[in-house]
C-alpha cells in the first residue's frame, strides 16, 4: 500500500512563492498526472515529493506518515529523470544496480531484479552497454528500469517523454500504461502535454501559478472543468470564449446577452457551483469547437465570417470572427464546403454541449452531452 | 526542448555589438583591406583564398616555431660564439659529449663542467615536478570540490582563488621574497607564536580550562557515538576509547608541557643552504600562483557532470561519500588526466619564478634546467650557443613526449 | 537567536547540520588568507620608511620614528617618550645611551640634560605613509632615479595591445580558413599548427635568439612581439567557436555577393566575439606577464618592459626595499584593477577553454 497526501503544501525560493499550498490525497495504485503550462511549479512539487528540493510549509504524508524532514534516500521513492540521469560510465546492468548496491542487498537478489526488469523492459540484449551507445528509447526504458528495481512505494516521472520524438513518444506512452497495469504501484506522471495526461492518467491534477485548479479524473476535466483555465486547458483546439452578460437565469436556463451582440438562451442547464447566477452579472459562456452548430447566415445567435478552414478529410476547421474582435473555432466531422470569405450563422443555443462561468472565471452552471 | 537548446549565433549577435570601439576602429581597419582582398578572389578564386587568410599565421609559426627546431638540432652540432650561423664551426657530438660524458648522470658532479650543470638542473627539475604536480593536483582539487558545493559568493571566492595567476612571476617572487626574509613577517609572526605559547604555558587557570575543554570535545564526540551504537562494534569500541581518552586527559596530560615551546630561532627560508627550505618554498610558491589556473578546469570538469547525476543517485540512496567515489571521480578522470599532464608540461619549463626568487641558490639547490640552458647562452662570457642547443634539444624530448600524451587524452577526453 | 541558528545551519534538508558546510568555510576563509595576506602586507609596507622596512617592523600600520634637530646640532636625533615616575609622559629628544639608562633633554633646552631607565621611554612614533616610496623613484628627485615606470609601463602596454590585437587579427583570419573552407591540405595545416604546441620558446631558446637577432629585432619590442603572435592555442581556440557557426549564413552571404574577406570580418567575426574576447583575455594576460623571452630578447634598459624593469630594479636596489615594493605594488596594480572588474569574464572565459 502506498498513498500520498500533500496538505496545504508551500514552497518559496527567497521571497518568491512557487507553490501556494496544495491539498492534494493520492490513493493507492493510482496514476496521478501533474498537468499545466510551463513555470506553473508541476516539477518542483514533484520533486518536493521525492525530497528532492525542501518543504517551506504544509506536509507531505507517505503512508499517513509525516515526511517532510526524510531525505530522499529514506522515502521509499524512484524517480525517472526528464533527462534519465542515467550514468554515463557505467553498463546498464551497473546502471540498474547501482542503487541496490546502496543498500547491501544480497548479489542474487540484485541479479534476480535486474534480469526481470531488464525482461519485462526488453533491455536484455544491451545489459552490457554503456547508455551513450544506447538509443533515446532505449535510454528511456533503462531509466524506467532504474527505478522498477528499487521495488519503490512510489514511481516518480518528471516529463520523462520529452525528449523522444513523436512517434517513439506515443509507443512510450503505451509502454508506460502497461507498465502500470502489470506492477500496480501508485505513480505519479509530470507532463506538460495533455494528451499523455488524458491518456495515461487515473486522476489529473491542473496545476497553474503554484495552485492546484482542479483534481479529477480525465473525462471529468474535459466534461466538468471547474473554471476557465482548466476548460481552455484541456481539449484541442481548445474552448471557444465569449464574453456577455445574464440577461436572466431560471432554475435550469438562462439568457446571455453576447457582448458580440446576440442574445443565447440556454436550456437544461444544471447548477455547476454552490453560487446562484443573478441577471446582470458578467458572465463568459463556453463552448469547445466540437460542439458547435452552423447554421444558416442570420438563423442563430451570431453570424460570422469565415477566415480560414482547415480540411484533414476526416475532420473539418472553420475558422472565424465575429464583431469586435473576437474569434471561433468551429470542428465539423467530415469534409465542408464552406469557403472562405463567406458568412455562416452560429447556433450557441443549440450547441450539444456549454459552460457559464462566472466574472472571476469559475464555473456557473453547465449543460453535457 | 527548445527552450533548453543552445543560443544560436543570432543571439550572440544581439548581445554582443561591440560598442564603438568595434565600430569606428576595428571595422574600418579591416574594412581597408577589402580591396586587395577581392582582388586577391578574383585573380585566386576561392580555392586560393583559405591559403591567403593561413598565411600570416603559418609564416610566424614557420620563421619562429620550425625554422629555429630545425636549426637547433644544427646549432646543436656547432662551436664557437658567433650568432652567424656559417660562422659557426661543425663540432659533431662534442657538445653532446660535454653533457652526457659522465661517469653517471645520476651523480652532476662525475660530468664535465657543462654535463655538471645540465644535470643538476635536470633532475632539479625532474625533482620539482615530482613533488609539485601531485601537490597541485591535489590541492586544486580540494579548492575545486570545496568551490563546487552550494556556498554563498561561490564567484567571489572563484576569482580570489585565481588572482595569483594574474601577477606576474616577478610581482609574485617579490612578494614571497619580502615574506620570507631572514627578517621577514613569517619569522616574525613564528616568533611571535613561540612567546605566545610560552605566555599561555605560564598562566595560571590553563590546565583547568584546557581540560574541561578537551573534555567536552571527548564527550560531544561520545553522544554522536552514542547514537550511533546501534550501527556495530566499530562505535562501541569508539565509545571505550573516548573514555580512555578522557581519562588520560584527566590524569596523564601535561597540558604546560604541550603548550610550552622553545623561543622560535629565525630562518633564512630562502637560502639556507642547509635545509631543504628553498626547495620547500619554491614548490610553495610556484604552487601558490598556479593553483588557480587548475582549479577552474577542474571546477569546470565538475561542473559538467550534470547535477540530475547526484539527485538520481540521492534518490538511489547513495551516501555521499560514495557517490563522490563512484560518480564524481570516474566522470572528473578525464579532466584529471589533462590537468596532471598539462601541470607536469609546465613544471618542466620552469624558470622566472625561481630565477627571481632564489636566482637558482643557494648554490645550485633550487637551479632549474630552463636557467642552465639560458644562462650558458646568454649570461655566460663564452656564450656556449652550441652547448645549450644540445641541452634544449634533450629537454624537448621530455616536453615532447609529455606533450604527446597530453594531445592524446585532450583528444579522447573531447571524444567521450 | 533561533533564527540566527536556524539561518546558519540550513542545507538542503532543512533540520540537519552539516558539519562539511563549515569544513568548506573553513578551507575557503584559510585559502583566502594565504593569497591575500602576503599581497596586502607587501602594500602595507610600501607605504613604510627605509628605516621601519631595515628594521622589520612587524607592526601594520607605518609608523615612523619622529626625529628633532636641536640647537646648536646639525643632526637629527630622535624623540622619545618618557613616563615620569608620576604617571606623566613628556616628549623628549634622546641624546645618547647610557647603560641601562638613556640620556634625555627637553628639545627646546637641549643642554639641560638627565638621565633615566630606559625601560621608561618609548619611541615617539607617529603613522604616516611615505608616499614618497611611489613619486621618488618614478618622478625622480629622490636617491633613486633608475626606474622609470612610465617608460616600462608604455613598452609593456605597446607590447600587450599590439602583440594581442596581431594575435586576435592573424588567429582568427587561420581559424576562418580552417573552419569553414575545404581546401587541399587542409589537415596538414591542422597538423602542422598543433606540431608548434611540441616546440615552446622555453624548448628553442637559442635557434629562436639568433632568428630573431639576424631579423635585427633584437633590444625592439618587435622582437617581443612577433614570435609570439602566432598561438596554436588561439587557432584552435577560434576554430572550435567558428564551427559552431552555420554554413548556410556564409553561404547566404555569398549569395547576397559578399566578398570573402567581408564574410571574414561583418560576419563570422562579430559571430566569434565571444571567443575572441576570450583569446584576447588570454593573450593579454600572457603578455603582460612574459618574462623569459624579453629577457632573451631586449637588453637596454629604455626598451625594459614593467617586469624586466622591476627584476633588474631588484638586482639592484638591494638597500631600497621601501622603492622595490612601492614599484612591485605599482607594477601588480593594473593587473589588479582589471581583474576586479573583469573577474567574472576572465575565469569563466578560461575555465571554459580549459586552456592557458
Amino acid at each position: 500500500m502506498a498513498t500520498l497526501e500533500l496538505s496545504s503544501v508551500r514552497k518559496s525560493f527567497g521571497a518568491t512563492n512557487v507553490i501556494h499550498g496544495i491539498d492534494l490525497a493520492i490513493a493507492h495504485g493510482e496514476f496521478c498526472v501533474f498537468v499545466g503550462p510551463s513555470g506553473c511549479g508541476k516539477s518542483t512539487l514533484l520533486r518536493m515529493i521525492a525530497g528532492l528540493e525542501s518543504v517551506s510549509g504544509g506536509e507531505v504524508r507517505i503512508d499517513g506518515k509525516r515526511v517532510n524532514e526524510l531525505g530522499a534516500s529514506e522515502r521509499g521513492l524512484a524517480m525517472v529523470f526528464q533527462s534519465y540521469a542515467l550514468y554515463p560510465h557505467m553498463s546498464v546492468r551497473k546502471n540498474l544496480s547501482f542503487g541496490l548496491e546502496n543498500v547491501r542487498m544480497p548479489q542474487a537478489e540484485i541479479d534476480r531484479r535486474v534480469a526481470e526488469a531488464a525482461r519485462m523492459l526488453r533491455l536484455e540484449p544491451y545489459l552490457e552497454r554503456r547508455p551513450g551507445a544506447l538509443s533515446g528509447g532505449q535510454r528511456q526504458r533503462v531509466a524506467i528500469g532504474r527505478a522498477v528495481v528499487r521495488e519503490p512505494k512510489i514511481f516518480l516521472f518528471d516529463e520523462p517523454l520529452s525528449n523522444l520524438d513523436a512517434e517513439l513518444r506515443v509507443r512510450m506512452r503505451a509502454e508506460l500504461g502497461a507498465l502500470h497495469e502489470r506492477i500496480g504501484n501508485t505513480m505519479i506522471y509530470v507532463t506538460h502535454d495533455q494528451v499523455e495526461a488524458m491518456t495515461l492518467a487515473d486522476r489529473i491534477a491542473v496545476l497553474r501559478d503554484g495552485r492546484c485548479e482542479q483534481f479529477a479524473a480525465p473525462l471529468e476535466l474535459y466534461n466538468a472543468p471547474a473554471n476557465e483555465f482548466v476548460a481552455g486547458f484541456i481539449g484541442s483546439p481548445r474552448m471557444n470564449f465569449l464574453k456577455g452578460t445574464l440577461a436572466a437565469a431560471g432554475a435550469g436556463d438562462a439568457s446571455v446577452a453576447l457582448a458580440v451582440g446576440g442574445e443565447v438562451h440556454a436550456t437544461g442547464l444544471t447548477a455547476a457551483g454552490a453560487k446562484r447566477p443573478t441577471a446582470g452579472e458578467p458572465v463568459t459562456l463556453g463552448v469547445r469547437p466540437e460542439h458547435l452548430q452552423l447554421v444558416a447566415p442570420g438563423a442563430g445567435q451570431a453570424d460570422m465570417k469565415v477566415d480560414l478552414t482547415e480540411q484533414l478529410g476526416g475532420e473539418s476547421y472553420i475558422y472565424g470572427s465575429l464583431a469586435e474582435g473576437a474569434t471561433l473555432v468551429v470542428r465539423l466531422a467530415g469534409q465542408t464546403r464552406i469557403e472562405r470569405g463567406q458568412s455562416v450563422g452560429v447556433d450557441f443555443a443549440g450547441s450539444s454541449s456549454l459552460h457559464l462561468f462566472d466574472g472571476e472565471g469559475k464555473a456557473l452552471a453547465r449543460r453535457t452531452a | 526542448m527548445a527552450a533548453e537548446a543552445e543560443p544560436g549565433p543570432s543571439a550572440v549577435v544581439d548581445t554582443t555589438d561591440g560598442g564603438p570601439a568595434m565600430r569606428w576602429v576595428v571595422t574600418p581597419l579591416l574594412a581597408a583591406f577589402e580591396p586587395p582582398m577581392r582582388w586577391l578572389q578574383t585573380k585566386l578564386g576561392l580555392r586560393g583564398l583559405p591559403y591567403v587568410f593561413l598565411l600570416p599565421t603559418m609564416a610566424i609559426f614557420g620563421l619562429f616555431s620550425f625554422l629555429p627546431a630545425l636549426l637547433n638540432i644544427y646549432i646543436s652540432f656547432t662551436g664557437g660564439a658567433s650568432t652567424i650561423l656559417a660562422d659557426r664551426p661543425f663540432v659533431g657530438l662534442r657538445n653532446y659529449e660535454a653533457l652526457l660524458a659522465c661517469e653517471s648522470i645520476f651523480v652532476p658532479k662525475s660530468c664535465p663542467v657543462s654535463g655538471f650543470g645540465f644535470w643538476t638542473g635536470m633532475w632539479n627539475t625532474l625533482l620539482f615536478a615530482v613533488i609539485q604536480v601531485p601537490i597541485m593536483t591535489a590541492v586544486a582539487l580540494a579548492t575545486a570540490i570545496v568551490l563546487n558545493r552550494e556556498i554563498r559568493a561561490r564567484g567571489f571566492w572563484r576569482a580570489l582563488f585565481f588572482y595569483p595567476v594574474m601577477l606576474s612571476p616577478v610581482v609574485v617572487a617579490v612578494v614571497w621574497d619580502w615574506v620570507l626574509k631572514r627578517r621577514g613577517i613569517l619569522n616574525a609572526g613564528l616568533t611571535e607564536f613561540a612567546e605566545m605559547r610560552n605566555a599561555l604555558a605560564a598562566w595560571g587557570p590553563l590546565e583547568t580550562v584546557a581540560k574541561i575543554a578537551a573534555l567536552l570535545v571527548v564527550a560531544a564526540l561520545a553522544r554522536r557515538l552514542w547514537t550511533l551504537r546501534a550501527k556495530g562494534a566499530w562505535a562501541v569500541a569508539a565509545l571505550v576509547a573516548c573514555a580512555g581518552a578522557a581519562a588520560w586527559l584527566v590524569f596523564a596530560w601535561d597540558v604546560r608541557a604541550t603548550v610550552a615551546t622553545q623561543a622560535w630561532r629565525p630562518v633564512n627560508w630562502l637560502a639556507d643552504a642547509n635545509s631543504s627550505w628553498p626547495f620547500f618554498w619554491v614548490v610553495f610558491v610556484y604552487t601558490w600562483s598556479h593553483l588557480g589556473f587548475f582549479m577552474l578546469i577542474l571546477l569546470a570538469g565538475l561542473q559538467a557532470i550534470p547535477r540530475d547525476l547526484y539527485e538520481a543517485a540521492e534518490m538511489d540512496g547513495t551516501p555521499k561519500w560514495r557517490a563522490f567515489v563512484r560518480i564524481t571521480v570516474p566522470l572528473l578522470m578525464p579532466t584529471l588526466l589533462v590537468v596532471l599532464v598539462l601541470s607536469l608540461i609546465r613544471a618542466f619549463q620552469i624558470f622566472d619564478e625561481v630565477y627571481v626568487l632564489t636566482g637558482g641558490g643557494p648554490g645550485t639547490a633550487t637551479r632549474m634546467v630552463i636557467q642552465e640552458i639560458y644562462e650558458s647562452a646568454f649570461v655566460s662570457d663564452a656564450k656556449l650557443y652550441g652547448v645549450a642547443a644540445a641541452a634544449s634539444v634533450l629537454l624537448a624530448g621530455v616536453i615532447l613526449v609529455l606533450t604527446l600524451v597530453q594531445l592524446a587524452l585532450t583528444r579522447r577526453k573531447a571524444g567521450a | 537567536m533561533g533564527r540566527a541558528i536556524a539561518f546558519l545551519t540550513r542545507t538542503r534538508n532543512p533540520g540537519r547540520v552539516d558539519w562539511t558546510d563549515l569544513l568548506a568555510y573553513a578551507y575557503l576563509v584559510l585559502g583566502v588568507l594565504l593569497i591575500l595576506a602576503p599581497v596586502v602586507w607587501l602594500f602595507v609596507s610600501s607605504f613604510k620608511s627605509q628605516r621601519a622596512l631595515i628594521e622589520s617592523d612587524p607592526r601594520f600600520l607605518p609608523y615612523e620614528q619622529v626625529t628633532a634637530v636641536l640647537p646648536g646640532s646639525s643632526r637629527p636625533v630622535n624623540l622619545v617618550e618618557w613616563t615620569a615616575p608620576d604617571g606623566t609622559t613628556r616628549i623628549l629628544a634622546q641624546l645618547r645611551l647610557s647603560g641601562a639608562n638613556v640620556v634625555l633633554a627637553d628639545p627646546a633646552k637641549p643642554d639641560e640634560t638627565f638621565q633615566v631607565p630606559r625601560r621608561d621611554t618609548r619611541p615617539h612614533e607617529i603613522v604616516r605613509a611615505r608616499f614618497e616610496n611611489y613619486s621618488e623613484p618614478t618622478l625622480g628627485g629622490g636617491a633613486a632615479g633608475t626606474f622609470r615606470f612610465g617608460l616600462y609601463f608604455g613598452n609593456s602596454v605597446f607590447v600587450t595591445v599590439v602583440a594581442t590585437l596581431m594575435t586576435l587579427a592573424i588567429s582568427s583570419m587561420a581559424a576562418f580558413a580552417l573552419a569553414k573552407y575545404r581546401f587541399a591540405g587542409r589537415d596538414v595545416f591542422m597538423l602542422l599548427i598543433v606540431a608548434t604546441l611540441l616546440m615552446p620558446a622555453t624548448v628553442i631558446l637559442v635557434p629562436l635568439f639568433i632568428v630573431v637577432k639576424n631579423f635585427g629585432m633584437l633590444d625592439s619590442l618587435w622582437g617581443v612581439i612577433i614570435p609570439g603572435a602566432a598561438t596554436p592555442t588561439g587557432v584552435f581556440l577560434l576554430r572550435q567557436y567558428m564551427l559552431t557557426i552555420p554554413d548556410e549564413l556564409i553561404e547566404a552571404a555569398r549569395m547576397d555577393s559578399a566578398s570573402e574577406w567581408k564574410i571574414y570580418y561583418k560576419i563570422v567575426l562579430p559571430l566569434a566575439l565571444p571567443a575572441i574576447a576570450v583569446l584576447a583575455i588570454l593573450s593579454i594576460i600572457w603578455r603582460w606577464n612574459d618574462f623569459l623571452w624579453p629577457l632573451v630578447v631586449l637588453s637596454r634598459s629604455e626598451t625594459f618592459t614593467l617586469q624586466l624593469g622591476l627584476s633588474s630594479f631588484k638586482g639592484e636596489m638591494l638597500d631600497a626595499t621601501h622603492y622595490l615594493l612601492a614599484m612591485t605594488v605599482l607594477t601588480l596594480l593594473p593587473v589588479t584593477f582589471v581583474f576586479a572588474f573583469l573577474q567574472k569574464y576572465i575565469t569563466t572565459g578560461i575555465a571554459n577553454t580549459g586552456m592557458k
